[in-house]
């Protein structure tokens, strides 16, 4: 289809006009509506905690679509601030935060606490992509390694913390900044194997106890049946014992009689295999295809190399962080403590995430019309 | 704005670099959510059994259930042995952090003493299964369910508990009669059905508790139910009952056993009553007893102390005390006697009051009379009056052999087989014994004193009391039995069977009858009677004898004079007797330790228990 006439029709109706794009906002209210179904039956049946998921819903859809107001041209302009000020936040974590879970994560503002890391999930893509807007493409090689570093600073500190899981998702939104500028396959492989010499050094020299334990559990559970190893056997039984068709909703035993730890947050997963079976589980892949395919038109269509760049790593980001959630769920990845997207209770990381999708849309409804 | 490289940017093929970037992408994001789809399938189809099994075995235990001990029960049915509720404090191990600061903390709110606590941390450490909740202090009051009640929430994992605990509600009198049960021990814990007794923590320690504990305990029970991580019972899905235990109607007799006991009034001693016709035991105390409910739920050390006293009130004397029998087997010895035709009954000897070996001038046998009971003493005299002299020289006539023989025959020296356990079977002396355990041979004088029912011969209460009844149901030996019948409450009772032990050849039994006529003159003849003072004024006619067992032993010229001995040196007193003389319905052994003269102590016990047994009918218009 021709996306000149395609978007002259789009701009008549009032959807253009607030800047939101209905298809991504549809296929996010399905994964959401569908998610607050599974959260209702794994917070047992509770209303306040399915009123506070609302209320979070509705401050991300807020967020949402305020982001979706602001021209990419905006956003390109402040990217090497929001950074620079995360980097910065980043060590005023690492000197000053507070500890919670035995990890250093929080940094409280004057009663506000707020995790710094959050803010890097959007600065990261963001900043590699304004790097790379205005230079010729694919890149240099002294050009990809400011990239570079640009990606893992913010991820190695956010690894300190130590947050594996959301140091994955930074790093994982500049590698694809990075790799969608049109790196050559050479270099991509040529790291990749240096990544893989690199595992054994990580295991040993960077590596928490913790963190080498999850990934020892993860390759046998049965290790500390009681201890780490129990949820994601539980998360097994759970999923496991739903069969095709599900145990029906509300009434996966695992769940409401709270042998699955963690059900309504990183496990709800569990929740939505036990209860609803495989047929549940292909329906949420679905959906969530539907988000990622939107995601990757938007991508597709977007006119400048900037929004090009953080549209495919802000939908390729939220791909991985649905995988990596279900892969742990599942027992197909080590325990990394994501939510799952959109459907997990609570979280900052719920507001970030729409933040990411109202960037989406900004960059599908501010397009000039003739792009060629 | 515009700058050199803008110029150099080369749109087209940036997009191209792009879109071709993000197919693979597409692909890749495809491929792994294919990946996921299945990897679950794998879980969800290939595995679906092994966790639906697993999600099953999380949720749904098989929890026994106790079975409800059997009660048991007087002839009259009266409660003897019931199951209250009691209120307990209890721990889930597995839901307590700090188990050591949750006890230290109850034990402040509810101010118990440390024995509650080490046998708690003894269970603790013996249990495996990490659900099963642990008594920590048993009959909690109403004051401290309710201290506990408000502070609830400070103590996950710990809970109130209303369990069935065994009560005894007439204690002390029946203590020895009944036994106890008690908290299960290790010991105990290997010996019994583990699975049956999954969900009982208490078992027979004593007694008839011990004894009838397979009947009593019951069958287990269980319940398959739904539970959540918690270990709370959601639903039961399922449930197998659990079958009580049996109750047990015993044979003894409640107004009668505490008659005896009131009778003994504190003394060291026993009594035992029995049915001749049967061989049911009609009432059996030992004094000083001690209360059974103390041990139910454990005893404290305090208490456990206070109850090892000199006194010993935890000591069966019933089932377990060795006395000489004394002059009360002395009717035994004259039958015995007159039957084998040793001696006729016109045999008579002159009593001076000492007795001589027919080949040994020296040693001197005295008669307890000291100038002798004087002359022409025949059978009916030396049972009357208690001659020793006669007996002593009945027994050297008769050899120990014979008497030991006839006497095992009354039942002295073996084992009742009562069902209780515990007894001991006392000690019958002959010839063969003393070879056997001491290696020396008999010597006359030992039979000489076997006559009298000194020397080696033991028996316990319970022994005597049987071979009372014995001449009362004119030599048919019943074993004697606590338990009359058993059965489920409601249901079809099973009445245990009269099993006669042994059958002694009375022959024609006239002498049988002389010597039971005798025996009706010890407690009638108002002249020389022993136990004449005791009887006066009865209604019933009735037949005795009684026994002064000397502890001490005296110079062959000494005299006893009770005063100058210490309490525990002083004479034994004992007593056997039956009533009515015509159709006995109760045989009687009486011990008193150190009180003195039978006749004066043991005989007067005696006739309150026989009158309490015979005389109540006219009172209370009811049959015992």
């Amino acid at each position: 289809m021709s996306s000149a006439s395609h978007t002259h029709k789009e701009r008549q109706s009032l959807a253009w006009r607030l800047h939101i794009d209905v298809p991504l906002l549809a296929s996010l209210l399905i994964v959401v509506a569908f998610g607050l179904m599974v959260l209702y039956s794994a917070g047992g049946e509770s209303e306040s905690l399915m009123y506070r998921q609302i209320t979070r819903l509705g401050m991300g859809l807020v967020v949402m679509l305020v982001m979706a107001q602001l021209p990419p041209r905006f956003y390109q302009k402040w990217a090497p601030v929001l950074y620079s000020a995360g980097i910065l936040l980043l060590f005023a974590v690492l000197l000053f935060g507070d500890k919670g879970k035995g990890a250093q994560r929080w940094l409280d503002l004057g009663g506000f606490r707020f995790q710094p890391s959050e803010i890097m999930k959007l600065a990261v893509p963001l900043m590699v992509a304004w790097f790379f807007s205005e230079r010729v493409l694919p890149a240099r090689k002294r050009e990809l390694l400011i990239a570079v570093v640009i990606v893992f600073v913010p991820t190695l500190l956010i690894l300190t913390q130590p947050d594996l899981g959301t140091s994955l998702l930074i790093a994982s939104s500049g590698i694809f900044a990075i790799y969608l500028s049109g790196v050559s396959w050479r270099i991509i492989f040529g790291f990749s194997l240096a990544g893989i010499i690199y595992a054994p050094v990580h295991w040993f020299f960077v590596m928490r106890d913790y963190q080498r334990e999850r990934v020892l559990v993860y390759l046998d559970p049965e290790r500390d049946p009681l201890g780490s190893g129990y949820h994601i056997i539980q998360s097994k039984i759970a999923i496991g014992s739903g069969g095709v068709s599900g145990k029906g909703w509300l009434q996966g035993t695992q769940s409401q009689l709270e042998f699955l730890p963690e059900r309504s947050t990183d496990f709800i997963f569990a929740v939505l295999g036990e209860e609803f079976g495989l047929m549940g589980v292909i329906l949420l892949l679905i959906m969530y295809l539907l988000v990622i395919a939107r995601g990757i038109y938007i991508g597709v269509q977007a006119q400048q190399t900037f929004a090009r760049l953080l549209a495919g790593a802000i939908v390729l980001t939220f791909f991985i962080y649905l995988f990596v959630n279900i892969g742990m769920v599942t027992g197909l990845l080590p325990v990394v403590g994501l939510p799952l997207p959109l459907v997990s209770y609570g979280g900052t990381s719920m507001v970030t995430l729409m933040a990411g999708f109202g960037m989406l849309m900004s960059i599908h409804t501010h397009r000039k019309l003739v792009p060629h | 704005m515009l700058s050199r490289k803008v110029t150099l940017k080369n749109q087209f093929k940036e997009i191209a670099i792009y879109r071709n970037r993000m197919m693979v992408s597409l692909l890749i994001v495809m491929g792994l959510m294919i990946l996921l789809i299945v990897w679950v399938a794998n879980l969800q189809i290939s595995h679906y059994e092994k966790y639906r099994t697993e999600s099953d075995n999380n949720r749904i235990r098989v929890l026994p259930v106790a079975p409800t001990r059997g009660l048991i029960y007087d002839r009259n049915g009266i409660i003897l042995a019931e199951n209250r509720s009691v209120y307990s404090i209890e721990i889930v191990p597995e839901q307590v952090k700090d188990i050591e600061s949750t006890v230290q903390r109850l034990s402040q709110l509810l101010d118990f003493d440390e024995d509650d606590a080490t046998r708690f941390f003894q269970e603790l450490k013996r249990t495996r299964e990490r659900f099963k909740k642990i008594p920590l202090k048993s009959k909690l009051s109403e004051q401290q369910v309710a201290r506990f009640s408000v502070n609830r929430h400070a103590f996950p994992g710990v809970s109130i508990e209303a369990r069935l605990v065994r009560y005894y509600p007439y204690g002390e009198v029946l203590s020895h009669a009944l036994g106890y049960v008690g908290r299960i021990n290790d010991r105990e814990l290997q010996q019994i059905d583990s699975e049956n007794y999954r969900a009982t923590r208490h078992i027979g320690k004593v007694g008839l508790e011990k004894y009838y504990e397979t009947q009593l305990h019951g069958t287990i029970g269980s319940q398959r139910v739904e539970s959540d991580v918690q270990g709370r019972v959601l639903r039961v899905l399922e449930q197998q009952p659990p079958v009580a235990g049996v109750d047990l109607h015993l044979e003894l007799d409640l107004p009668l056993q505490l008659a005896a006991y009131e009778a003994l009034d504190g003394h060291r001693g026993a009594v035992v009553a029995i049915d001749p016709a049967s061989g049911g035991v009609l009432a059996l105390v030992s004094t000083p007893g001690y209360d059974p409910n103390l041990f139910v739920t454990g005893i404290s050390t305090r208490d456990y102390k206070a109850l090892l006293n000199d006194n010993r009130p935890l000591f069966n004397r019933a089932l377990r005390g060795q006395y000489s029998p004394g002059s009360t087997i002395k009717p035994h010895i004259a039958w015995l006697g007159l039957e084998s035709k040793t001696v006729s009954t016109q045999y008579s000897i002159d009593d001076n009051g000492v007795y001589f070996l027919p080949n040994d001038e020296k040693r001197r046998y005295r008669d307890w009379k000291k100038w002798g009971h004087g002359n022409s003493i025949g059978y009916r005299r030396a049972i009357i009056e208690s001659c020793d002299t006669y007996f002593y020289d009945l027994a050297y006539k008769l050899g120990i052999d014979r008497i030991a023989e006839t006497m095992s025959d009354f039942g002295f020296g073996e084992s009742t087989q009562i069902d209780m356990g515990e007894e001991v079977p006392g000690l019958m002396p002959s010839r063969a014994w003393k070879k056997g355990a001491r290696g020396v041979h008999w010597f006359p004088g030992e039979t000489v004193i076997t006559g009298i029912g000194q020397g080696y011969w033991l028996a316990t209460p319970l022994q005597i009391a049987n071979s009372a009844a014995v001449i009362a149901n004119d030599g048919v030996r019943y074993q004697l039995r606590m338990v009359k019948s058993i059965g489920l409450a409601g249901e079809q009772q099973t009445i245990l069977p009269t099993l006669a032990q042994r059958q002694i050849d009375v022959g024609d039994g006239k002498h049988f009858a002389r010597i039971q006529q005798a025996m009706k003159e010890v407690n009638h003849n108002k002249v020389i009677g022993t136990a004449r003072s005791a009887f006066l004024d009865s209604t019933y006619l009735s037949a005795g004898k009684t026994g002064t067992v000397q502890l001490f032993g005296l110079g062959e010229d000494e005299e006893y004079e009770a005063e100058n001995l210490a309490e525990r040196l002083r004479d034994n007193a004992l007593y056997i007797g039956y009533a009515p003389f015509e159709n006995p319905t109760i045989a009687v052994a009486v011990v008193v330790e150190n009180a003195g003269g039978g006749g004066s102590n043991a005989a007067p016990i005696a006739r309150k228990v026989m009158d309490q047994y015979l005389l109540r009918s006219t009172e209370q218009g009811e049959q015992p």
